[in-house]
């Protein structure tokens, strides 16, 4: 009676199945502890999604209200300013998870065959969640968030031939204006965060598919064996063999 | 497991369109009254008739006697006075045979597949094509800005520097604020000579300051129409220092020592009506000479960071509108 509704949901869409595949999958039995960091990663991401969204209905991007709107939050508002404190500190925790997880994978050969699309998507992820600071840090409109932005617009602008191009399109204009903070806030809140969230629903769906490689010290090795060399035009490969673990390699 | 209630089918009529268009009848009523009653409010009120009428038939069918079977009427068929079509298996193929190593389709299935990409790579176009107007051509384009009047010549004084902020916009407010040191070199061949400054350092931006005292005492402000509230503050630099990155020029503009890449750009003026007005801004090279007799190595506006002489300047070769 319990799990009637479990069961009911279940019955009609089968997404309990599906969660149950994921949380209980096979993983080697050497698994790191280091090889938590991507999921530390997504929950630093969910931890600034949902801060994110709170502070988005108190804020309003406006230069002339930007920065009452953030006074507003940190002071008035019931634990606004624990909102904002998580959101501010939780966007460099982000980051860092995100650097940690990246080198884990480097130098635990896991962007191996078959996981090299894994690791560009990974990378894909990196470079927007940097694009989330550079947008994010504009929006309290103070000094260091103005001139930080106009700093880092300039040093967008100094790349060769199509910099200074760049540089105006980001700043939706010839120099910083009203323009500039609510293209920020769009990209900061809209473009980057649905980018992001549709990336690591890609991310996510190759690790399962691909599998968790062990450690390297383990004595299990790591990746899978490439297909036979010079295999036939129409052989299958990679996830398209057909392998004692349903087609999904080690 | 079992379901709770055993097997009993509901009945319930086959699905059907028409409580949709009731629905949308509906709709359009209540919108109507807001909107335009008396001419949308009919429009609902026909849609909700028309589809209630379809809808209450649908739904009374089993409660309603079986139709009677009638014969359709037939015309007597003209064809049967020409030869009747041969049978498919005589004769050549309607349709070519496909190539070896060619898709077995037919072409009728092709062209569908083709129109139904076709038409959603339309449609993708229509919903994308607009977008990139705000997104990317709004960037480039409107960004000329007019004259600015900075009032009387004689509220500057002559052979001096005085820090001069202004409004590009001022019906925007604080974020169109900006700053330049005007200098009066006093009267020239071609009349009233200005040094006038840009303080926007030319290696990534930051604001530039005089590398002197500032009598902020003897401020003194205007208001114009075209620029909003002009403060006018004296100083007495000995050249000007970024505090970013530590940027030094003199007191022409020229990058004398730190990162910068080239010299600080300067503005176009007029005098009108014994008034200084501000034109464009542009780049500078390099000045020599001082004052009244420089001679300045124009380039037009550049991106902080971007070199505007020298072989590094070959990477930068074109510059967005401004």
């Amino acid at each position: 009676m319990l799990f009637y509704p479990i069961d009911w949901l279940e019955e009609r869409s089968g997404l309990v199945g599906g969660i149950r595949y994921f949380l209980f999958r096979k993983v080697p039995a050497d698994t790191n502890w280091m090889q938590t960091l991507g999921s530390a990663t997504l929950t630093a991401f969910i931890v600034q999604a949902v801060t994110g969204v709170i502070l988005a209905m108190f804020y309003k991007p406006d230069p002339r209200t930007a920065y009452q709107s953030i006074q507003h939050i940190t002071n008035d508002v019931t634990l606004g300013w624990l909102v904002r404190g998580m959101h501010r500190w939780g966007a460099s925790v982000f980051i860092i998870l995100m650097f940690l997880h990246m080198g884990r994978v480097f130098l635990f050969g896991a962007y191996k065959y078959p996981r090299e699309l894994n690791w560009i998507v990974g990378v894909l992820l990196l470079a927007m969640g940097l694009g989330e600071g550079f947008t994010g840090y504009l929006l309290p409109w103070d000094q260091t968030a103005y001139w930080a932005t106009v700093v880092g617009i300039n040093i967008n602008g100094t790349a060769p031939f199509l910099g200074p191009f760049l540089a105006q399109f980001l700043r939706g204009g010839a120099e910083i204006g009203p323009d500039t903070i609510a293209r920020f806030y769009s990209i900061h809140m809209l473009l980057l965060p649905g980018a992001i969230a549709g990336l690591i629903g890609l991310h996510l769906y190759l690790v399962v598919r691909l599998g968790v490689t062990s450690p390297p010290w383990s004595k299990e090795a790591a990746g899978a064996e490439r297909a036979e060399p010079e295999p036939p035009s129409d052989a299958r490969r990679g996830l398209l063999q057909p392998g004692a673990r349903g087609g999904i390699p080690r | 497991m079992e379901p709770l209630h055993g097997d009993d089918k509901p009945h319930l009529p086959p699905p059907s369109l028409w409580p949709v268009g009731f629905a949308i009848g509906v709709a359009c009523v209540l919108v109507g009254l807001i909107v335009r009653p008396l001419l949308i409010v009919p429009i609902g009120v026909a849609i909700i008739i028309v589809f209630g009428f379809l809808w209450a038939r649908d739904a009374t069918r089993g409660f309603r006697g079986a139709v009677s079977e009638v014969e359709p009427e037939r015309r007597p068929s003209r064809r049967r006075r020409r030869a009747a079509a041969p049978p498919a298996h005589w004769g050549e193929a309607g349709m070519p045979e496909p190539e070896p190593g060619e898709l077995e389709r037919f072409p009728r299935s092709r062209f569908l597949e083709g129109a139904t990409l076709g038409l959603g790579g339309v449609i993708g176009g229509l919903v994308t094509v607009p977008v990139l107007g705000p997104a990317i051509a709004e960037a480039f384009l409107h960004q000329h800005r007019g004259d600015l009047d900075l009032g009387p010549i004689a509220n500057f004084p002559l052979g001096k520097f005085v820090i001069t902020t202004f409004f590009t916009d001022p019906a925007e407010g604080a974020v169109s604020r900006r700053t330049a040191y005007i200098r009066n070199n006093g009267d020239s061949t071609g009349g009233p000579s200005f040094t006038i400054i840009s303080n926007r350092c030319a290696h990534l931006g930051c604001p530039v300051q005089p590398n002197g005292p500032v009598f902020d005492s003897q401020k003194k402000s205007t208001t114009t129409k075209s620029a909003g509230e002009v403060t006018l503050t004296p100083t007495l630099p000995a050249g000007f220092g970024c505090p970013c990155h530590g940027g030094q020029y003199d007191k022409e503009g020229n990058r004398t020592a730190g990162p910068p890449v080239r010299g600080l750009d300067r503005y176009d003026y007029l005098i009108r009506d014994g008034h200084l007005v501000l034109l464009k801004a542009y780049s500078v090279g390099h000045v020599d000479g001082t004052g009244a007799n420089a001679k300045i190595q124009r380039y037009p506006l550049t991106n902080p960071g971007d070199h505007v002489h020298g072989i590094e300047s070959w990477l930068y070769p074109l510059q967005p509108p401004h």
